[in-house]
């Protein structure tokens, strides 16, 4: 059945500055077969399908098509070669009719105009060739994100698109909406299209998938038929196999703090981000988020912090409803939140360690009660001794430290507003070893002088490590809440993910 | 050396020495300064006097460009300003007098304060691009400046109000203390509060600034009415020095040389950090720059040429990545096929 495939990459490799992105990636794709590629973010997926649209050039191995070897050296060089990808925000324009976004560039033209007639009988020939029924007319902006989503599609694999590349496809559209671009995907795919399917959602790559390539850290770890894998295998393979050497957790049975609640989110959600979940936190007490990127953690704690607004729920502070309307209210209520995105959300690349580390007490203290220069500095030195901070200089540039460094530094810039509530969110990705084990213990002491603390880490271990409970998130949905008693192991919290099921 | 070097004003001083020093060459007696009925003369006086109301302008114009916005409308500001002074010291019954001068200046403040509130309420509430929202006062506000005077210049003979902008005092220009003052007193709002920092912040890095809880929109509206109320005192020189308001010229293209002046002086155009130091030291290279045209005798058809070239090469000078490159060529290409972070240039445009 298979004889060869219609698009195999051989050890691909892609540096950035600093990063390997993809290190030695091998990557078949027969033709009729959806093809799930499979990782987190991070793990290289989005590079691998640069390189595959030409986007980025690789550093070495090797592309080839239909056995010859290619070099792909643009988007448009690879949809000519019969490679089409549909991005994850429709890449069409909105105020043009579907006819006109499916042949846009590409127009037939008869006296050197465009033969509008011909292109919309064509356009509605590709249209129905799928079994869809769109008005080809209609300015594209009228129809809904998910049609729109097909629109990209029929435009895709008309340039006959011998391989079709969808990223993250479904993100953004409801359950209805899927099954409809499911139904097209199985056309396809039996009139022999090779698609390479990119989602998060666990459920709908066993539905759709035949095959699939897991990656992790910029390399393969695997090619299995999605038949012959499970999805706690699955989550396994993309998380990390290391689950060896998880004796020294031995410490995280501890005695969980009673009390009320500092925090609590009742039926807290916001649509198309995350779905209402139930989570209380307790003075001292260190609540874990686990689960897969892109899962909605992130999205659950902006809700608690007023970076995003709830539109149902409440949350209560100290027993009385309170609205988070702004960070700025939640910094009020004593809650501080470290973003995952340490340069788009945290830092201030151009201002100094002291300045960084000031900035949320002084802008909670308003512009015209200035700190001292004394009271600054004071701040800064203590803090950087404190966390060990290197170069321990104050008036170095923040943009120059490592990340680690970085991340200790917006650790003290809320350590000093003294909140009740600190709100982690991956702090220890991408950092070293040592400022790791720096910051976990730092999480550890602060927890214990009675700061609530809520900690989001894809790493399982970590988790386990500080938490006294752990919340499951999976598809933006919480689907479980597990108490760090003892028992509980990487291996169930990844089953937990895996399966959606409170085992 | 390297502290020297790098410091955020050594390439603005810089070129403004040397442009000083190339009149020199052409001018003997350019830095020759005299007393004369107890008035001081001379170029590098020129200079700084004529230049004062740009150096004004300017510096409100770092405080906006700070937030990464950009205020366009100044030029027209200058002009209203103007024109309500001149027109209420014209119809007043005792020009002459120092309270008529007074209100004249409140009023031209007080208008400049509501136009600056406006943009600051475009930009910062209703969330218009700062290049648009500014646009509308700068297209509009000529025809403003125009309706006060009704088409006409308004000449005015005051001598309080010609002490503003043309007038001495301690044998020094008036102008000249008055912008001195108002460049202490920025500089006093933005670096003894948390101002500047909090500026710098919103500039630098919006998201993050918003997450630490810095209330941004007011910060944002406080900097376009200063940068208003900057403009107008700009507009009250200029018109005091020519006894005149001109709704049509007053101050015409002087956004462009406040942007000049505050990239020249080494503030981002992305916004984040900024330097008054830098932008006064930007506007006198400008106002030289305009002294320069005359005293080499430049014809006047390649005046803008010639600004084009100093301003193009002064940027260029103080781009770090400019630098690196011209570095890397003189050392050969040793590390040629390194590829180079595709980063910004620092000035911006």
């Amino acid at each position: 059945m298979r004889a060869q495939p219609v698009l195999e990459v051989r050890g691909i490799r892609k540096e950035f500055p600093g990063v390997v992105a993809l290190d030695g990636v091998d990557f078949r794709l027969f033709p009729g077969e959806v093809h799930a590629l499979m990782g987190e973010n991070g793990a290289g997926k989005s590079t691998l399908i640069k390189v595959l649209t030409g986007v980025y050039e690789s550093d070495g191995g090797e592309v080839s098509l239909a056995g010859q070897t290619v070099r792909i050296g643009g988007p448009l060089e690879a949809q000519q070669a019969g490679i089409s990808t549909v991005y994850q925000e429709v890449n069409l324009c909105p105020n043009l009719s579907v006819a006109e976004n499916i042949f846009i560039g590409r127009e037939p033209r008869r006296f050197g105009l465009i033969h509008w007639a011909e292109l919309r009988r064509r356009a509605a020939a590709s249209v129905a060739a799928l079994d869809l029924d769109i008005d080809v007319t209609a300015p594209l902006n009228s129809h809904s994100i998910a049609v729109q989503q097909l629109v990209a599609i029929v435009r895709a694999v008309d340039v006959q698109a011998k391989v079709l590349i969808l990223d993250e496809p479904t993100s953004s559209l409801d359950r209805d909406e899927v099954r409809q671009l499911f139904t097209v995907l199985r056309r396809l795919r039996d009139q022999g299209v090779a698609i390479l399917f990119v989602s998060h959602f666990l459920d709908q790559i066993y539905e759709i998938c035949d095959r699939l390539t897991i990656l992790r850290g910029g390399r393969q770890e695997g090619e299995y038929l999605t038949s012959e894998l499970n999805q706690t295998q699955l989550v396994a393979q993309m998380i990390g196999g290391e689950l060896t050497g998880l004796a020294e957790l031995a410490d995280a049975t501890r005695t969980e703090p009673t009390g009320t609640s500092f925090l609590r989110a009742e039926g807290l959600g916001r649509r198309g981000a995350v779905e209402p979940y139930d989570l209380a936190i307790r003075p001292g007490e260190v609540v874990g988020l686990a689960g897969l990127l892109g899962s909605g953690r992130t999205e659950a704690a902006r809700l608690l912090f007023g970076a995003d607004q709830s539109d149902q729920g409440t949350v209560k502070i100290d027993g009385a409803v309170t609205a988070l309307r702004s960070p700025r209210s939640a910094i009020g209520h004593g809650i501080a939140f470290c973003s995952e995105n340490r340069k788009t959300e945290g830092l201030v690349g151009e201002l100094t360690v002291r300045e960084n580390i000031v900035l949320a007490l002084q802008a909670a203290r308003g512009w015209t009660r200035p700190l001292s220069r004394a009271a600054q500095d004071e701040l800064a030195i203590r803090w950087i001794r404190a966390l060990d901070i290197r170069p321990n200089n104050p008036e170095a540039l923040i943009r120059n430290l490592s990340g680690g460094n970085q991340q200790k530094v917006l650790l003290a810039r809320w350590l000093i507003t003294d909140p009740k509530l600190l709100i982690l969110d991956e702090p220890t990705r991408g950092i070293d070893i040592g400022a790791k084990t720096q910051i976990q213990k730092l999480v550890a002491k602060l927890a214990g002088d009675g700061m609530s603390v809520l900690f989001i880490s894809a790493e399982l271990e970590e988790v386990l490590r500080l938490s006294h409970r752990v919340g499951v998130l999976r598809d933006h949905r919480l689907v479980a809440e597990l108490r760090n008693d003892g028992t509980l192991t990487p291996e169930r919290i990844m089953s937990t993910i895996a399966s959606g099921a409170t085992s | 050396m390297k502290l020297v070097t790098g410091h955020r004003l050594f390439w603005p001083a810089v070129v403004l020495i040397a442009l000083l020093l190339a009149n020199l060459a052409f001018t003997p007696d350019f830095f020759a300064i005299r007393l004369r009925d107890g008035h001081l003369y001379g170029s590098l006086i020129d200079i700084l006097h004529f230049g004062s109301p740009l150096i004004l302008v300017a510096l409100g114009m770092t405080l906006v460009i700070a937030t990464g916005g950009i205020d366009l409308s100044v030029g027209s500001t200058v002009a209203i300003a103007a024109a309500l002074a001149c027109l209420h010291i014209s119809e007043s019954d005792d020009p002459g007098s120092v309270g008529t001068v007074l209100t004249a200046v409140a009023i031209a403040l007080g208008v400049a304060l509501l136009l600056g509130a406006a943009n600051g309420v475009l930009v910062a509430r209703i969330g218009v691009q700062p290049i648009i929202a500014t646009l509308i006062l700068m297209v509009a506000g000529r025809g403003v400046a125009q309706l006060i005077t009704d088409g006409q210049i308004i000449t005015v003979t005051s001598e309080p109000f010609k002490l503003i902008g043309g007038g001495y005092w301690l044998t020094v220009p008036f102008s000249i203390l008055l912008a001195a003052a108002v460049v202490l007193f920025a500089s006093m709002l933005t670096r003894r509060t948390a101002l500047g920092l909090l500026l710098e912040s919103v500039g630098g890095n919006p998201v993050a600034s918003r997450l630490v809880g810095i209330r941004a929109a007011g910060l944002i509206g406080l900097v376009y009415v200063v940068s208003a109320l900057c403009a107008a005192l700009a507009g009250l020189m200029i018109s005091s020095n020519v006894s005149a308001a001109d709704g049509n010229n007053a101050g015409l293209w002087i956004e462009l040389d406040a942007i000049l002046a505050v990239v020249v002086g080494g503030t981002s155009l992305n916004g984040g950090r900024f330097s008054l130091g830098g932008t006064v030291l930007g506007a006198l290279v400008i106002q030289t720059l305009s002294t320069t045209v005359y005293t080499i005798g430049i014809p006047p058809e390649t005046t803008l040429v010639f600004k084009a070239v100093v301003v193009i090469a002064v940027c260029l000078v103080q781009s770090p990545v400019f630098r690196a490159k011209a570095a890397r060529r003189k050392s050969g290409a040793r590390h040629g096929n390194r590829p180079v972070a595709s980063k910004k240039l620092e000035v911006g445009a």
